[in-house]
């Protein structure tokens, strides 16, 4: 598409708007599937590979389908290559092998000689720390890639909420204000895809929450897709429609986000995802449902968790058994009446102030760590050294299988 | 004091400077954004007059715009006369001598522009040539003010070179420079030590302005 038509299709798009929350994504359950076909999205198809002199090697499988306005989260640790994948994606760096495309469009194939710049792909691209153009007031920055007299961009302003900042320079703005002028020059020429390389990460915490809400109203209300880089997974949970995992310069896992969260593929996902008890653990028995695992404890004795089923596992498969600290449950004493099936005993190892809750560490045989409010904690008098029961539920159990 | 010499130091200056604005952009935005391996190649010889003595300089241009060369003869079917003891002559070797002083911080000043910048023009689909007249020039305001001072006072005081291209005709190539060597030879020392005074004295107020404008040039976020 030409650039005049999309300048065209930008203000009706805006007004239109899309009622609720779009559907989840749909997407690939993993690396090289086809993307599930989702009406008026986006079919991103990466398929890259890169060698650096460090010796790091990338080698990025994704097949993502990105609904209108929905947002597809990159996660992974820092140094997995998830820049590279997004700059590759921009045009402004090339892999060794592969293919990118997006829709029918093939912005990059290596094997037939194939690139198109960032020039012709008609994204919108938005880095870490605001690059205002600084010698340009903050409306000829969000100006800056359109012709002139389009709206769009006021309408954008008015709902970043920058009418009041326009005739500023980028020096007279605070970092949000920066970051939300970077956004609004970024959706003003009516890119069909969003490109966010941790957009919030340099903000501070109420700001960055803030801003969060009003990208996921603004991407809502354009319809714009938006890939997002994050190594933080509340801002992934919080954010992000589909989730793609990359560790090691490979893509591990694509799903819905919750999903993800919840059913890390493998170990190193798990790890990755901040799922904080990874417990070496093996099936004893299963039946009605539920599996009895015995969890390898010190000091001889053995813990036995009962985890729902959701895959068929044998006994005696040696798994690893997933608990998020979020989802231990703390007592002062065994509690017969609450539906957790899963009663240990444990002792407070210690306790670390987390932003506005508790991180207890537990020994129960084996580590494990819970998450708790503060007023939670302080009448349940916990510290260190304390005795207490930890409960989790059986559906809050993950377990995956060792390979 | 001799005027006209003064006169044709500032005219060969300031057609020098013109020139340089011309063709030192272009080289220094090669310079910084080819991708080629042996750029390294053209940066050692934009800065050879640097290090190479005047004459040297001045004797390969000499022989470079002689009649006997190709570019000379051309010049000369076309002019009418052969560019060496010329005024034109002297532009083309004040040029080349004074190359470095133009290029180097014009490329500095560009290299120095943060990437992401670039970057952010050519996602919102700018052409690099656009992106480098909308973005980098005017964030290199400072560079190109410093490249025009220092290639207009160089020029303005060069000897060596002038000598050996332009020799010494009162009027075409006999700059303030030469005049003070000149007097100096014939012992009216003070003739020259006039006119050494006031190019002294225009020298340091050009530079010391252009230090001052610096100061108050708007301020550039350096990354």
């Amino acid at each position: 598409m030409d650039k005049a038509a999309s300048l065209k299709a930008g203000p009706n798009r805006l007004r239109q708007g899309y009622g609720g929350p779009p559907e989840p994504s749909a997407t690939a359950e993993g690396p090289g599937l086809p993307p599930q076909a989702s009406p008026k999205g986006l079919a991103v198809h990466v398929n890259v590979a890169r060698r650096f002199a460090s010796g790091f090697q990338l080698s990025a499988v994704m097949d993502v389908a990105l609904a209108p306005g929905s947002i597809c989260v990159l996660f992974g640790p820092s140094g997995a290559g998830k820049t590279t994948i997004l700059r590759q994606m921009a045009g402004l760096e090339r892999p060794d092998a592969g293919t990118i495309r997006l829709d029918d469009d093939v912005w990059c194939d290596v094997a037939a000689a194939v690139w198109r710049p960032p020039q012709a792909r008609r994204i919108g691209l938005v880095f870490q720390e605001p690059t205002l153009f600084p010698h340009l007031t903050v409306r000829d920055n969000i100006r800056f890639g359109v012709g002139p007299g389009s709206d769009p961009i006021e309408e954008i302003a008015a709902l970043l909420g920058l009418r009041d900042l326009e005739h500023r320079h980028p020096r007279e703005l605070s970092g949000g204000e920066a970051q939300r002028v970077a956004l609004a020059r970024a959706l003003a020429p009516g890119p069909r895809l969003l490109l966010l390389d941790e957009p919030f990460a340099a903000l501070d915490m109420p700001t960055r929450a803030r801003l969060r809400r009003d990208v996921r109203a603004l991407l809502h209300r354009t319809g714009t897709p938006a890939i997002l880089i994050t190594h933080d997974r509340t801002e992934a949970l919080a954010i992000g429609d589909t989730a793609v995992v990359v560790i090691g310069g490979r893509v591990r896992q694509i799903g819905p986000v919750r999903d993800v969260f919840s059913h890390p593929a493998d170990v190193d996902v798990a790890a990755s995802l901040g799922v904080e008890a990874v417990l070496p653990a093996r099936v004893l028995t299963a039946s009605g449902g539920l599996l009895d695992v015995v969890v390898g404890a010190t000091g001889g004795r053995d813990v036995v968790l009962q985890v729902a089923e959701r895959d068929a596992l044998a006994p005696g498969t040696e798994v690893y058994a997933c608990i998020r600290a979020e989802d231990v449950t703390l007592g002062m004493q065994l509690s017969t009446h609450a539906s957790a099936r899963n009663h240990l005993e444990a002792r407070v190892v210690s306790i670390n102030a987390e932003g506005p809750v508790d991180r207890v560490s537990l020994d129960c045989g084996f580590p494990l760590d819970a998450l708790i409010t503060r007023r939670s904690r302080e009448e349940l008098n916990l510290t260190a050294g304390s005795q207490v029961t930890a409960a989790i539920k059986a559906t809050n159990v993950h377990l995956v299988a060792r390979s | 004091m001799d005027w006209s010499a003064l006169w044709l130091s500032v005219r060969l200056a300031a057609t020098t400077t013109v020139v340089l604005l011309a063709i030192g952009i272009p080289i220094a935005y090669w310079i910084v954004f080819s991708s080629w391996r042996g750029k390294f190649l053209v940066e050692a010889i934009v800065a050879l007059p640097l290090v190479l003595p005047p004459t040297v300089l001045g004797f390969y241009v000499l022989v470079a715009i002689g009649p006997l060369s190709p570019l000379g003869r051309v010049y000369a079917s076309v002019a009418g006369h052969g560019l060496p003891f010329t005024f034109e002559g002297l532009v083309i070797a004040s040029v080349l001598y004074s190359m470095p002083f133009a290029v180097q911080p014009f490329s500095a000043e560009f290299a120095a522009v943060d990437r992401r910048l670039l970057e952010a023009s050519w996602s919102l689909g700018v052409s690099r040539l656009e992106t480098f007249r909308r973005v980098v020039l005017p964030l290199s305001i400072r560079g190109l003010v410093t490249g025009i001072v220092l290639s207009f006072a160089h020029t303005l005081g060069e000897f060596g070179v002038v000598l050996m291209v332009g020799g010494n005709l009162p009027g075409v190539t006999r700059t303030v420079s030469i005049s003070i060597y000149d007097a100096v030879q014939s012992l009216d020392y003070a003739s020259a030590s006039r006119t050494s005074l006031l190019l002294l004295i225009v020298s340091f107020v050009i530079l010391a302005t252009t230090y001052s404008l610096q100061r108050s040039v708007w301020i550039k976020p350096r990354h």
